[in-house]
């Protein structure tokens, strides 16, 4: 005698109504395990973008700025750090090793980033981890580019493919560095970090082009860049001496970089880097830390995720409600069922179990039904995620957290089933076997 | 077996709402007997059927059931009770719709161990009393798709499963005509007789009543 096999057959006799309820229900599952997911994810994400370096440092500003500059790509450089300080800190003995970031120009809407090998050996992402090559090999020329993931696979790029950079940020920049083509020399391996849609350049290339083109076209001023290069014009006038030479030995050597990473030999002494950085009188610099910097930026992006989360359990409460209105709709229809069963020896108990067996049969189908929506809409949506978010999500089994909330889920399924249950006993006790309708 | 007492209410009193809608002061049904209950509507027929089924206890006197007193027992006992003992049948509706006509017959079983044990193969059973009912050919069939008459005969099948001591049937012929109320009847007293069930049969149709072995009245004496 297993009430369940009653229950199923019941519950398929009234199958339309029942399948409302568990589409209704697996949909506020499935945004639930959604909004949970990316909003993990994009934690994850973002705490995961830098790893092992211990400073940041660029010229005075707020923490969350120079983070938001230098790592994540977003927002225009207001000020730079002189490449004399660069090199002094680089000199510091206790400091391991330094990556010098330029930015300010951009490919088809892409960041160009300046930099040196050094990016390649030291820069660590998501707990340690280092770039690798997909394809081809680090910078070994003035005009030589390494392009991210995305860049490469969205622009169809592969080695060897010339590309030209644009003047300032934005998809829609008018002013071309076209007289100096980059070679695409190596292709990073995708990271989910900011890197895949950045293009780098050796330092001495962005250089090489602005020098070209401040003596080409004279003194223009373009938003969104402030190239050192650009106010060298009165200072330079021996470089374009030379150039007008053809002298080919131009000192390519930047004078002023937008930021730079330090890693420490050991990781204590970053703190105090960082305080003598900050207190450092020739020149407003800040140094952060990148954990506490991304805290902080966390804190700030963190309310929205929030919101999200707060609206899913509404739409997961709403589905609840109607699951409720449900069971209760059908122990009205089921007060006939109810006295037959009485009649052939059912106990008031059997009479709870099935209509707490047919909520928790519900609730099951609906989380079961849930997840698969919710693996089905990662996968199929992942890639314009990636394109539009630059966010890649890996398709992973629930985490300890999802597995809590289904849960949750489950045990609120059967919580509001109690009640109808309650009420199903109360009326078989009152109605016994006499069917009132 | 006859001769033995079945069913006994002994200064019965029943009140619903502070209103006494049944007074009896002795009933008796020996073993095997088949008693028709007659008596107008509002006379207590419905309240006389809960306390046989033991879903209700009465306020005063006593409920004995195969020399069990019901009013001893606790709720629980009494649903183990009527799984075990009793077999009931509706004036109508008597089916899940959910369930086939074989699985609404074998349900009986699924509640009560004693009536279970009785039936070596619930299947083979179940299919034994749908052909001595003439309903073999609807034993597959949709429980809508079948006739009131059909239904009840169902019905009484299922009450007879297991072989209960004590079949209580509340209004069973009330949907039927007259020929398919007669043929009801006759295939009910049928299966009481081949398995020894004591069968207490209540109707205001007094038309059927000559054909029992006793009748009583409710209301009114026995006559």
């Amino acid at each position: 005698m297993s009430p369940y096999s009653l229950s199923l057959k019941s519950m398929k006799h009234r199958m339309g109504s029942v399948m409302i309820t568990v589409v209704s229900l697996a949909l506020g599952v499935a945004l639930l395990l959604g909004v949970e997911r990316i909003r993990n994810e994009a934690r994850y994400g973002f705490t995961n973008t830098i790893s092992e370096t211990d400073l940041i440092v660029g010229a005075r500003s707020g923490s969350v700025s120079l983070l938001l500059t230098s790592i994540f790509h977003i927002g225009n450089v207001t000020d730079n750090v002189s490449w004399e300080t660069y090199q002094k800190i680089e000199r510091n003995p206790q400091v391991a090793w330094t990556i010098p970031l330029s930015l300010g120009d951009s490919h088809k809407g892409y960041t160009v980033l300046g930099t040196t090998n050094a990016y390649f050996e030291h820069y660590k992402y998501a707990q340690k981890r280092a770039l690798v090559m997909a394809e081809g090999k680090e910078f070994a020329d003035t005009y030589d580019a390494v392009l991210g993931a995305e860049v490469a696979e969205e622009l169809g790029y592969t080695i060897g493919q010339q590309i030209v950079l644009a003047h300032g940020s934005g998809e829609l920049s008018f002013v071309e560095h076209s007289e100096n083509p980059f070679t695409v020399v190596g292709i990073l391996k995708r990271t989910g970090t900011p890197i895949d849609q950045t293009v780098h350049v050796p330092l001495e290339g962005i250089e090489a082009i602005h020098l070209d083109f401040n003596n080409a076209e004279g003194h223009l001023h373009h938003a969104g860049c402030n190239h050192s290069s650009h106010q060298k014009e009165v200072s330079s006038l021996d470089a374009f001496d030379a150039l007008l030479a053809g002298d080919e030995e131009v000192d390519l050597t930047p004078t002023e970089i937008t930021a730079f990473l330090v890693g420490m030999k050991s990781r204590p002494d970053a703190v105090m880097l960082q305080r003598a950085i900050n207190t450092h009188d020739a020149e407003a610099l800040t140094a952060v830390l990148p954990g506490v910097a991304l805290t902080e930026l966390w804190q700030v992006v963190g309310v929205v995720e929030k919101i999200l989360f707060v609206v899913s359990v509404l739409v997961l409460f709403v589905s609840l409600a109607s699951m409720f209105g449900a069971l209760m709709m059908s122990i009205k229809e089921r007060r006939r069922e109810i006295a037959i069963l009485r009649s052939v020896g059912a106990r008031p108990r059997h009479i709870v179990s099935l209509v707490l067996g047919e909520a928790m049969l519900v609730t099951l189908a609906a989380i079961a039904l849930g997840a698969s929506l919710f693996y089905l809409a990662l996968f199929a949506l992942r890639p314009l995620i990636q394109q539009r978010v630059g966010m890649w999500i890996e398709i992973t089994p629930p985490t300890s957290t999802e597995w809590a909330m289904l849960g949750i889920i489950f045990c609120a399924g059967v919580l509001i089933a109690l009640l109808p249950a309650w009420r199903c006993y109360r009326s078989s006790l009152s109605d016994g076997l006499t069917i009132k309708l | 077996m006859t001769g033995e007492i079945a069913v006994e209410l002994n200064k019965v009193r029943f009140a619903w709402e502070q209103d006494i809608v049944l007074e009896i002061d002795r009933f008796e049904v020996r073993r095997g007997e088949k008693l028709f209950v007659g008596g107008p509507s509002g006379s207590g027929k419905s309240s006389l059927l809960s306390l046989l089924s033991g879903v209700t206890v009465p306020a005063e006197g006593s409920v004995n059931l195969l020399g069990q007193n019901l009013s001893s027992m606790s709720n629980v006992q009494r649903d183990v009770f009527r799984a075990d003992h009793i077999g009931y049948i509706f004036q109508m509706y008597n089916l899940l719709p959910y369930l086939s006509v074989l699985e609404n017959v074998t349900l009986p079983l699924r509640f009560s161990k004693k009536r279970n044990a009785r039936v070596t193969d619930a299947k083979a059973e179940g299919l034994r009393l749908l052909r001595h009912l003439g309903l073999e050919e609807l034993t597959e069939r949709r429980v809508i798709d079948l006739s009131v008459g059909q239904q009840q005969r169902v019905a009484a099948a299922r009450a007879l499963i297991g072989g209960p001591e004590i079949v209580l049937a509340d209004e069973p012929t009330s949907a039927l005509d007259e020929t398919n109320s007669r043929a009801f009847v006759d295939l009910l007293f049928q299966e009481c007789e081949n398995t020894g069930a004591t069968l207490i049969f209540v109707s205001h149709d007094s038309s059927l009543a000559e054909r029992f072995d006793r009748s009583y009245l409710l209301g009114g004496e026995e006559a």
